[in-house]
């Protein structure tokens, strides 16, 4: 196994203005590091849609940042509702944002299935009650 | 502008943020009237060559100086997103 450099961000889930701030970061990281802009864009927008969730439903998580030379892998997890329906929550256009969320541009229904869409694996951990640990990798 | 060398490759328009990341590619003006602080995280995550609202949409001085630090163009228009997006369609 090769080695990796971690990253780790506590997001905060009372301030929905600075939220995304992780994910600006580990861009301005791996590009440092000197990854492709396709990789970098892939992984900072899957980790900010999944930053949002966090912020919009459950008062924030941590996420983990792995990188190794072939790959990345982020790592979210939160102690929020957790999500009932794992299925339905992933179809596109589905959402139980909030109007006061809406209103700001989110809540499209858009973000697992983008999350999806921009990594080469993803995995849902969810219980309802506990929480929500999402796994995704991008392979660079 | 933080980033006036810019070029304009393309185009995209839209309000809701996921639809935004998920489809304007890299090189973009970002057409829209949003104008909270969140268009800042998208636009440096989506990587637009600019946002530009639509509308005579205000920018509040919090927005305009996180776009200044982050290095995201932010241009205003009083023209409707239609418009806006039919004249910039036929310079590019």
């Amino acid at each position: 196994m090769a080695d990796s450099v971690n990253f780790h961000f506590d997001i905060d889930g009372d301030n929905f203005t600075s939220a995304g701030e992780a994910s600006v970061m580990i861009k301005k990281l791996l590009r440092q590091m000197e990854f492709s802009p396709d990789v970098i864009r892939r992984v900072s927008v899957a980790m900010y849609e999944g930053e949002i969730n966090m912020v919009i439903h459950a008062n924030g998580g941590t996420a983990d940042v792995n990188v190794f030379c072939d790959r990345i892998e982020i790592v979210l997890k939160d102690n929020g509702p957790g999500i009932a329906d794992v299925r339905l929550a992933m179809q596109e256009g589905y959402s139980t944002a909030p109007d006061n969320i809406r209103s700001l541009g989110f809540g499209a229904g858009m973000g697992l299935p983008n999350m999806k869409r921009y990594t080469d694996d993803m995995r849902i951990e969810s219980e309802v009650g506990r929480g929500t640990t999402i796994y995704m990798t991008v392979n660079v | 502008m933080p980033e006036p060398e810019r070029d304009i490759l393309g185009g995209y328009a839209g309000d809701l943020l996921s639809w935004v990341m998920g489809r304007a590619s890299s090189g973009d003006v970002w057409v829209t009237i949003m104008s909270n602080l969140n268009i800042v995280a998208v636009a440096s995550l989506a990587d637009p060559a600019c946002i530009l609202l639509a509308e005579g949409v205000e920018l509040d001085d919090g927005v305009r100086e996180r776009a200044e630090v982050q290095g995201v163009n932010v241009l205003r228009s009083g023209k409707n997103v239609f418009r806006l997006c039919a004249e910039i369609a036929s310079l590019i």
